[in-house]
């Protein structure tokens, strides 16, 4: 009886290894190899050979190449993240603005929830440069405006953001959408009574959104944000992306010195997201009594 | 701004008609924002030189002129790329669809050896931007020389290594996972193995989360350009690719006659071409948009 059981088991684990077959196999093909040897590459001199490519080990010979003698890199760079760092708070403010704005008892919701959904379908690289360098995103011609002076003239701290808003609106809705209905159905998952019961205790609605809506927001904010980061990432509008891929054919360092390129980046985003995810994982003591 | 407490007050007093104007202007405002970048776009694609250089006219062209889109309709190759677009990306979304639903049922029902690392690995492929794995796809793909042809995106695609391939698995694991267990026992007392219990349960239990992962692979597929300018190039063009280098093909087809206009009157040309180019993403989210909004609301990627 026992063995039988055992068998059993094992055949199960077997039949799930089928179903997971394919993924694993492109895993280790098209993403474990990959990630492997351009850490390889990223150490290496390459040179084109008849027989294909020559690898020689270098060390991180590029890696302190892209800082000490490659000026674009470092304002690509700090360029780029700066503007996944700036956008993304803004992206996640304006999602939560909208899902509230649509989690209302109004007409048309589901209307402008398809209206505000849209961009997502049809932006891509191509399509949103366009827009972009034929002036067809800057709704607010904002210099023409004596407020836009008035907010340029404020200190730094806040005039930076807020001429960011204004550049960027259309950018900062468009790429909103995801986040939006992420937190549109945290937002439909908090129930009526927890609301109500707030209410019997006399708390008014600002109190109830940031000790009730919000908190019970966190994960969908957390997670929002995480996508944020990765779709602003993975854009191809970039600098750095360009960059990368400008030295990949770079006839002196063909290959490996986008790669070291690549990780670089790679580990900003990743040191960006973790510091993400601890600003917004959960804490114990915080954590609601449901 | 805060909707539940709206929703709430107007139980009480009854009456909220000034707060409901203040989001519908709200609500208004936003959509125009939204709206205006597409409305500029068909506007001004759809004016003459005249009516450009016309300061006055903003928002109304004079006359209807269709003759800026039979000009990019030739520099597109718009049947062309249209196809190439359609079929290109209907069969990685479909290639994809299967390999994810596949993975998500193993990890959702099976005792699989190692799984946590295999859930770990799946969030990892999500987060590393594509820019790292590009170069030595890249060379992968150049050693066995398929560079060039569609097979660079479609392979990856097929074996689960495609455009957000993880929240698809993420989301077919969700699905699964919501199927009761004693669907999958009642099955196998009556006789059915583990395989059939995937086709005639699990499946068709999952038909929202199949339609869902298809539609949002097919829209990303279309829409990608990085990957497939570099790995399939230049004799297979997707409608993205086609706008992508639409100044150069613009440039070549019409050198002479239209090289010294300025931005401005070029700019009808883009647009026009911009504008074809998600025609058919816009025609194809009219007729889904129920399973799109909907998808994503109930797709459980949202937090757990």
């Amino acid at each position: 009886m026992k063995k039988a059981k055992l068998t059993l088991k094992s055949r199960d684990a077997l039949i799930g290894t089928a179903f997971m077959l394919p993924w694993v196999i492109g895993l280790l093909a098209f993403t474990m190899f990959p990630l492997i040897y351009s850490i390889w590459l990223s150490l290496c001199q390459v040179e084109f050979s008849p027989n294909g490519i020559v690898t020689e080990f270098v060390g991180p010979k590029w890696y302190i190449e892209a800082f000490t003698a490659d000026a674009k890199f470092i304002t690509d760079m700090i360029n780029t993240m700066k503007s996944i760092v700036f956008t993304m708070p803004m992206i996640i403010v304006a999602a939560i603005i909208l899902a509230l704005l649509l989690n209302t008892s109004i007409k048309g919701r589901a209307f402008f929830r398809v209206l505000y959904f849209f961009p997502v379908i049809i932006i891509s690289g191509p399509v949103m440069s366009k827009l972009m360098s034929n002036q067809a995103t800057t709704i607010i011609h904002p210099d023409q405006y004596a407020i836009y002076t008035v907010l340029e003239n404020l200190p730094g701290v806040l005039s930076v953001p807020l001429c960011y808003i204004f550049d960027n609106i259309v950018t900062i809705l468009w790429y909103s959408g995801v986040q939006m209905l992420i937190i549109l159905a945290g937002l439909q998952k908090i129930g009526d009574p927890i609301y109500e019961a707030a209410s019997i205790d006399g708390a008014s609605s600002w109190q109830k959104f940031w000790k009730i809506t919000l908190p019970h927001l966190r994960p969908m904010i957390l997670v929002s944000a995480a996508y944020t980061i990765v779709d602003l990432a993975g854009m191809t509008t970039t600098p750095i992306h360009s960059l990368i891929m400008n030295n990949m054919m770079n006839t002196e360092k063909p290959y490996s010195y986008s790669s070291a390129l690549s990780w670089l980046y790679t580990i900003a985003v990743l040191l960006l997201l973790a510091i993400v995810f601890l600003i917004l994982k959960e804490r114990r003591k915080e954590r609601h009594v449901r | 701004m805060f909707g539940k407490k709206f929703k709430a007050k107007a139980q009480a007093e009854g009456k909220n008609i000034v707060l409901n104007a203040v989001i519908y202007f709200l609500l208004i405002c936003i959509g125009f924002v939204y709206l205006y970048p597409f409305l500029y776009m068909i506007v001004t694609s759809l004016m003459t030189t005249e009516d450009l250089i016309n300061p006055t006219i903003m928002w109304v062209p004079t006359k209807l002129d269709l003759s800026n889109f039979e000009m990019v309709w030739g520099v597109l190759d718009y049947p062309t790329s249209l196809l190439t677009s359609i079929i290109f990306s209907v069969i990685c979304a479909l290639l994809q669809t299967i390999c994810c639903a596949l993975m998500g049922y193993a990890l959702a029902r099976f005792n699989v050896p190692f799984k946590k690392l295999w859930v770990v690995l799946l969030i990892l492929t999500f987060i590393i931007p594509a820019d790292v794995v590009m170069i030595p796809r890249y060379i992968l793909f150049n050693s066995f020389k398929m560079i060039g042809s569609p097979l660079a995106m479609i392979i990856p695609a097929a074996l689960g290594q495609g455009l957000k391939s993880s929240i698809f698995v993420l989301i077919f694991m969700q699905a699964f996972s919501a199927v009761p267990k004693s669907f999958d026992e009642a099955a196998q007392l009556d006789g059915a193995g583990r395989i059939r219990v995937f086709f005639k349960i699990a499946l068709p239990m999952a038909v929202p989360s199949i339609v869902l992962c298809i539609i949002f692979s097919l829209v990303w597929y279309w829409n990608e350009t990085a990957q497939t300018a570099m790995l399939v190039g230049s004799d297979f063009q997707t409608l993205p690719l086609q706008l992508q280098s639409f100044d150069a093909l613009f440039g070549a087809s019409f050198s002479t006659s239209f090289g010294d206009a300025s931005n401005r009157l070029n700019e009808r040309y883009q647009f026009a071409a911009t504008l074809l180019t998600i025609v058919p993403l816009m025609l194809f989210y009219l007729v889904m948009q129920k399973q799109f909004v909907k998808g994503i609301e109930s797709a459980g990627i949202t937090g757990e």
